[in-house]
């Protein structure tokens, strides 16, 4: 076997999935087609055995391949798919070559450590135990995929739309309009902001100074597949016999899992990178169909001596572990948030509001999920907040929640509609989701659906504050659930919920601020829109006849 | 030319502006001056591009409102993702020919866009309007950033007195409105001063400050040099954008005019009203910015 030309695959492989799947989290212009997306999605391992298991009648096999290849070749998925174990390799890499200038002129060492097993394994309970009781917040937390599309989103995407914005402001000094266009990015919520930077920080850290080892503790996928692949057909086997104990694949090891004392490989940890296989000059190292007796080998789970192995003082994946397990448990408390939407909750001001502020709050008592999601309690059963809606959704109107849906759906997208509307005519975030937390509709079954409910505050509105015409509402309701009615020498809108589809175009274009006059109330159980009435409409004027 | 050269040579943005107003002035006023044969066209019976021919040939030709070398800035209404049967957008037939005969007339370059209400990309491609431009040879141009448009003054505006507008508007020498006629909840009509809307950044603020007001204010800052109304599909009801079919009416017409006012007035009647029940048609008339009293105005009519 040429072991340089299958890390050379491995390598090439990994670069070609991190990025094809970077690209469409940071795709601002929505260039690609929706199964450019399933494409892309196809071998992530959660989504794919999420919509396995939630869309009846669909068969995914991604997930299936996944596990196939672990049972063959080991935790091919961690080295080869998984966009942030590819982005921690990257990460390493960069390591390698700069801390090699500074220090010495050898290249970045890895040295063998023990597995903290207990603490993967708790990890990993932490994670599974809460779906048994419905809450997927771990999941949501810490699924690689997810995660990796968080990161790329949230962080990513607007360094590109940027330094996008910058380039196309000098072309458009040009007169030259058709190559790149500027953006208007939706900025998150800063909470979720803050808690994806600690994320992406952590994780970028363990990644410069111990390699996989975020995969290797933290990660449920990286803990599951690991116990899968100590029982992997293929696996990197070590020839005692050949060995000098050189310790050069150790040196190489990102998952610091050889150790060359005893002569063993932690399998579990192992993410088949081949690295080791390369730098073997004494044919020691093989990959091939392991023996009967490698899968009786033992984790060494032997106390580290302090000397050789200092601990790592702060440890951001212990760090992450401390939030995630408070967050987690309060999930599986079903720990609710305040019923209201931030910004509701302010206290009244004693100082009289400014001229044109609107004084009613808004009397919201659910938020609103994306249709398709059915009900609020499958989606947060369901979403692991990867944000591929959000990247796809063409109106913004899809914005990750902070405490929307209550703790435990922090993370999902909510339909946030004073940042943008749910167009009549879409059902892309149905078409990219990849776990079936949304579900395919069609376009019959978009526009009889009613996600939420118009509510009208006549206070807050201008025609009744400012005695003018205004009308934006009505303007952009697709059904015309929101239609102007005489009132004196003026127009204010009327509403029929019967026909409302909860699109919330009427709360994004109604023009009063803080607080709208008009309003989409979330439907907490999705339910049917009727279909709204129409005449056809009369030509009184004569073919051939002027009016004037 | 001089008001290009100004803007151009990168003098302040103030100056610009103003400058833009004051030629912007003097040029209409010797447009006033200029000898049209009429000063409304109304036409009927045809396909949008055809009524379009006959319609300008009447006026003199495109050369009478683009001279060689201009730079031609067209704004149709391309506010919603709705296919051109539908009545929401204006007709892509009309907008290509508009293109065409403005190449033809000399313009170095024509510029087409607006400030959608639907996500801008989709307006642009379901409208059919970004692949007539394009085959015309004309250019679309994004609108949907706030970074596209400038802050400029409304001199004299009574209730917008300053506002942000496309760039586009600050260095073209000519503009071209080309709206569709149809129902609309909000300003009970929309045709072309209604289509002004769609060069603005803040469309909130009109809908608080007196939405007719506004629109009659914007004529203030700047008045197209061409109105060219679109009437071949009409949404009667349920505007601006129509919630089916049923709502659209095919009346095969089409209005040109130099003096924006007329040319909505002209329009309305079309639609079965009239202009003085329109309050920005009305307000903009009483206000002088050009003329609502169609008895007053030197009409051709062409029936095809």
């Amino acid at each position: 076997m040429n072991f340089l030309l299958m890390k050379k695959l491995r390598v090439v492989l990994s670069i070609f999935f991190l990025v094809f799947l970077a690209l469409v989290f940071i795709d601002f212009r929505k260039s690609f087609s929706k199964d450019f997306y399933a494409l892309a999605v196809f071998f992530q391992f959660v989504p794919s055995l999420l919509r396995n298991i939630t869309v009846p009648g669909v068969i995914d096999f991604g997930a299936i391949l996944v596990l196939i290849l672990t049972i063959f070749f080991g935790r091919v998925y961690c080295s080869v798919f998984c966009p942030l174990g590819i982005f921690q390799d990257v990460v390493s890499w960069i390591s390698g070559k700069t801390s090699g200038r500074k220090k010495s002129k050898k290249k970045r060492k890895y040295k063998y450590s023990k597995a903290w097993t207990i603490l993967r394994y708790s990890l990993l309970a932490v994670v599974i135990l809460p779906l048994l009781f419905g809450s997927i917040t771990m999941v949501t937390l810490l699924d690689p995929y997810s995660l990796f599309g968080r990161i790329a989103t949230t962080l990513l995407r607007p360094v590109v739309v940027v330094v996008n914005n910058l380039f196309a402001a000098g072309l458009a000094r040009a007169d030259i309009y058709s190559l790149l266009y500027r953006y208007d990015m939706i900025w998150v919520d800063p909470a979720i902001l803050i808690i994806t930077t600690l994320f992406g920080a952590g994780i970028i850290l363990t990644a410069y100074y111990r390699g996989r080892l975020y995969c290797n503790t933290v990660c449920p996928v990286g803990t599951f597949l690991g116990f899968i692949s100590k029982f992997a057909i293929f696996k990197i086997v070590l020839d005692e016999n050949n060995c000098t104990k050189c310790g050069k694949c150790a040196r190489v090891c990102k998952s610091e899992c050889i150790e060359i004392k005893t002569q063993k490989i932690d399998y579990s940890r192992c993410v088949a990178c081949f690295n080791c296989l390369t730098v073997c000059e004494d044919h020691a190292m093989t990959y091939k169909p392991a023996q009967r007796k490698s899968f009786e080998k033992p984790v060494r789970l032997a106390p580290v001596t302090d000397a050789k192995h200092p601990r790592v003082v702060a440890d951001p994946s212990k760090r992450n572990f401390l939030i995630t397990s408070v967050i987690g448990v309060a999930a599986l408390y079903g720990f609710k948030a305040p019923d209201s939407i931030p910004g509701q909750k302010k206290p009244k001001l004693i100082v009289p509001k400014p001229k044109g502020q609107s004084t009613v709050p808004e009397k919201k008592t659910s938020p609103v999920s994306p249709p398709g999601s059915r009900s609020i309690e499958r989606f947060n059963k369901i979403c692991t907040g990867c944000s591929l809606c959000v990247t796809a959704c063409p109106n913004k109107v899809l914005q990750p929640a902070f405490l929307e849906y209550g703790l435990i759906g922090v993370m999902q997208p909510h339909m946030a509609y004073h940042k943008g509307l749910c167009e009549f005519d879409c059902t892309l975030c149905s078409e990219v989701c990849p776990t079936g937390a949304i579900v395919p509709i069609t376009m019959e079954q978009k526009h009889l659906l009613q996600i939420g409910q118009v509510q009208f505050e006549k206070k807050n509105c201008i025609v009744e504050t400012e005695k003018t015409d205004c009308g934006a509402c009505s303007e952009h309701c697709p059904t015309k659930a929101v239609h102007m009615v005489p009132y004196g020498k003026l127009f204010i809108p009327e509403i029929d919920q019967k026909i409302c589809v909860g699109c919330g175009a009427c709360e994004y274009a109604c023009p009063t601020t803080p607080f709208k006059a008009i309003y989409v109330n979330g439907n907490p159980r999705h339910l049917a829109a009727e279909k709204p009435k129409t005449e056809k409409a009369k030509n009184v004027l004569k073919e051939g006849e002027f009016p004037f | 030319m001089e008001r290009r050269k100004f803007i151009t040579s990168g003098i302040g943005a103030g100056i610009a502006t103003g400058a833009a107003i004051t030629f912007g002035g003097i040029d209409n006023l010797i447009a006033g001056n200029a000898s049209l044969p009429y000063d409304l066209v109304a036409v009927r019976g045809g396909e949008p591009d055809v009524m379009f021919d006959k319609g300008i040939e009447s006026l003199g030709g495109m050369s009478q409102f683009v001279k060689p070398g201009q730079k031609v800035l067209i704004k149709p209404n391309i506010g919603w993702d709705r296919v051109p049967e539908r009545g929401a957008n204006t007709n892509p037939i009309l907008v290509k020919r508009i293109v065409e005969q403005c190449l033809k007339a000399g313009a170095k370059e024509v510029f087409v866009f607006d400030h959608t209400c639907h996500e801008w990309t989709k307006c642009y491609k379901n409208s059919g309007i970004e692949q007539a431009v394009t085959d015309a040879g004309g250019k679309m141009v994004p609108g949907d950033s706030e970074r596209y448009y400038k802050q400029v003054e409304v001199v004299g505006g009574v209730k917008l007195k300053d506002m942000k507008v496309h760039e586009l508007l600050l260095t073209s020498d000519v503009f071209i409105s080309v709206p569709i006629l149809k129902h609309h909840s909000s300003s009970k009509i929309s045709i072309s001063m209604k289509n002004m809307m769609g060069c603005v950044w803040d469309r909130g603020f009109w809908h608080k400050n007196d939405l007719h007001q506004c629109m009659a204010d914007f004529l203030r800052y700047k008045k197209p040099d061409l109105t060219v109304v679109d009437a071949y599909y009409v949404l009667k009801q349920n505007g601006p954008m129509g919630v089916s079919l049923d709502d659209v009416i095919t009346m095969k017409s089409q209005i040109i005019s130099r003096d924006i006012v007329a040319a909505d007035a002209a329009a309305t009647k079309f639609f079965g009203k009239d202009p003085a029940e329109i309050n920005h048609i009305q307000l903009a008339g009483a206000a002088g910015l050009g003329v609502m009293d169609l008895s007053k105005l030197n009409i051709n009519r062409i029936n095809l």
